[in-house]
């Protein structure tokens, strides 16, 4: 992989190139539109308002309501086609505040011979020290368990990994002619990072892409799960599955139907970051 | 790509003045010292979380309604009136001397039991019969399903191993659990969809009810195992001396397992150490699927219910640990590794 930090052409890999070479990456683009379409279409689909109470509660699937009815008597497909937006969006916005955050502490780190380096390093070491989903409760027992906490908790987990690859990747092109080049044509070392060394740095920074997505959703999801998150009656995929625990021998579909197209969701963000690896791989073999 | 497990946090790359004589005993004091500041460290973040909160845990708990006068008593019962320096520092001198404060909810329901040192233990048991059990089953498998693929690479059983392994991987383990709950619960009716035990009742007496729970963190943790030893068996395999051995007509049989075994299974402690951080966070969650009273539910009702000195003592118990394994696996494969000892030189 380290091959690759060196190539300007690397940061060419069109997409449909990583796509449309590899069979995993078709299946998992092909799922994500799927996925994020129902996510943003949904909500208009549903047949049901998400909160509206259309039936005995636990009621199996049949008729007018295909999945069934929850622990509530609400329609768990509408609830289903609703939840989509607000796991996307909040893994989204986790997944963008986590680079704009690490990038930064990394190029600094990577860049700087002072003792910033250690010292942001050190930082980023205790808060890889302690399993993620526990910094996560501990984010929600101390600020509750709203959207902006939960992302900004996700931001605490995840960041220090990004901030490692790229600290790994700055300080291997900061050695090369070309950032010598620039620092001896006097660019400040704001410029150099940004021209010199960012566009340098991408691939493996696009290859982690995927998994800080899919983490930032699991995480989000996970806190949701044990009802310490978003609080009902929200409807989101994972406090779908906790709130309907309850009636699983009578309605099991309340909880598959929203673990299904989470579990599809994560399968599609994964397939797509391998296809992305394997390709970068190829391209680095070839040379 | 070089095995980046192969190096543990810490170990020098550069020469260490004043550390020539005794280097490895340098590098295990130096070690387990890092240890111990980063659990000091956290022990003020997990204190600052449990505490940063302007409405008192005292009112939180006897709810709003409750009289000054109660609320007073149940703070001086909690040392709650103190400064939050002064309130740390009592904390944590309690921590080393093995006692872990009192329940806040208990001390306000009149219960004889509020002491959270009685309280863990059984949970802790509880949680230590699932881990161990799990890695029991976990370690050798991630390693010989790792040593075949890799031997394998590109051929069948490869895939055959590491198609199913990337897929569970990546899947949050409640999902995973929803998922299993459902095929062996609800389709074939053979294992029961929780885990309860009753007060005092050990885990293993119910081996059915922790089926489902091990089987939901081994999917979970199995996949980035074989990944990292499938990797260092394929690398290994690529190796000189490897094909020298082949050249000189060394039986392939003995090729595998007196060269390529040896040296690929030398990372497989970090790997060893990675499933077993894995376990102490995954457990969490898993508890909480299956409703088993480890210490996993025992946080999260902990943080439900917003008894600070409980989250505080479960929360310190799993840094602890997970840190722990860290520390461990780094002295053991220094130990054990004499190659990266020349590092420390």
């Amino acid at each position: 992989m380290t091959a690759n930090i060196h190539e300007r052409g690397a940061r060419g890999l069109s997409v449909p190139r990583f796509v449309s070479n590899d069979l995993g990456g078709k299946i998992g683009l092909a799922l994500l539109a799927v996925i994020l379409l129902v996510a943003v279409l949904g909500p208009e689909l549903a047949p049901n308002d998400s909160n509206a109470f259309v039936g005995i509660p636990g009621q199996g699937p049949g008729g007018s309501s295909p999945l069934g009815l929850d622990f509530l008597g609400r329609d768990v497909l509408s609830r289903v086609l609703s939840g989509g937006r607000s796991t996307l969006l909040l893994g989204g916005a986790a997944t963008l505040l986590i680079y704009a955050v690490g990038v930064p502490i990394g190029l600094a780190a990577g860049y700087a011979t002072s003792a910033l380096d250690p010292l942001l390093m050190r930082t980023v070491d205790v808060f890889l020290s302690i399993p993620a989903l526990l910094v996560m409760l501990l984010f929600v027992t101390a600020f509750g368990g709203g959207r902006g906490i939960l992302v900004l908790a996700v931001v605490v987990v995840l960041f220090p990994g990004v901030a490692r690859i790229v600290r790994a990747a700055t300080s291997e092109v900061a050695t090369t002619g070309y950032v010598d080049a620039a620092a001896a044509r006097g660019e400040t070392a704001p410029a150099i990072l940004r021209r010199e060394i960012l566009p340098n740095i991408m691939s493996p920074l696009v290859a982690d892409l995927g998994i800080r997505f899919g983490w930032s959703i699991i995480l989000i999801a996970s806190v949701n799960f044990l009802g310490l998150g978003l609080k009902p009656p929200t409807s989101d995929w994972g406090l779908m599955i906790s709130e309907n625990r309850d009636i699983i021998s009578i309605n099991p579909v309340a909880l598959v139907a929203p673990a299904i197209v989470l579990a599809l969701l994560i399968i599609a963000v994964n397939l797509l970051g391998d296809a992305y690896v394997r390709q970068l791989d190829r391209s680095g073999a070839q040379r | 790509m070089g095995n980046p497990s192969l190096s543990p946090a810490g170990v020098p790359t550069s020469p260490h003045q004043g550390s020539s004589s005794h280097p490895v005993l340098w590098f295990v004091l130096r070690r387990t010292a890092t240890g111990i500041a980063t659990l000091f460290v956290i022990s003020i973040l997990i204190f600052l979380a449990t505490n940063v909160l302007p409405g008192n845990a005292a009112e939180v708990i006897l709810g709003r309604n409750a009289n000054p006068t109660q609320v007073r008593a149940l703070e001086a019962k909690l040392d709650l009136n103190r400064s939050p320096v002064s309130q740390y520092f009592t904390w944590l001198g309690g921590l080393i001397h093995g006692s872990f404060g009192r329940s806040a909810v208990a001390e306000a329901q009149h219960r004889p039991d509020s002491a959270i040192s009685a309280t863990l233990a059984s949970p802790l048991g509880n949680s230590l019969v699932l881990a161990l059990l799990t890695a029991a089953i976990l370690i050798p498998m991630t390693l010989l399903f790792g040593l075949l693929a890799g031997i394998h690479a590109g051929r069948k059983l490869d895939h055959a191993i590491s198609l199913p392994s990337l897929v569970t991987g990546g899947l949050p383990e409640f999902v995973m659990a929803t998922l299993l709950i459902f095929v062996f619960f609800n389709v074939l009716d053979v294992l029961p969809p929780v885990a309860l035990l009753d007060p005092g009742e050990s885990a293993l007496s119910h081996p059915d009810a922790l089926v489902l729970p091990v089987v939901t963190l081994l999917a979970a943790a199995i996949g980035a195992g074989i990944r990292q030893v499938r990797a260092g068996m394929v690398e290994v395999l690529k190796a000189d001396y490897v094909d020298f051995a082949r050249l000189n007509g060394v039986d392939e049989r003995r090729v595998l397992i007196r060269y390529a075994l040896r040296n690929a299974l030398a990372p497989s402690v970090q790997i060893i150490a990675q499933n077993l951080q894995y376990l102490v966070g995954g457990i969490i969650i898993v508890e909480s699927v299956f409703a088993f009273p480890g210490i996993g539910t025992y946080l999260v009702n902990a943080v439900t219910t917003r008894d600070v000195a409980e989250v505080q003592a479960a929360a310190m118990l799993l840094a602890g640990l997970y840190i722990g394994i860290n520390v461990v696996a780094d002295l053991i494969v220094v130990l054990l590794v004499p190659r990266l000892r020349t590092g420390l030189t």
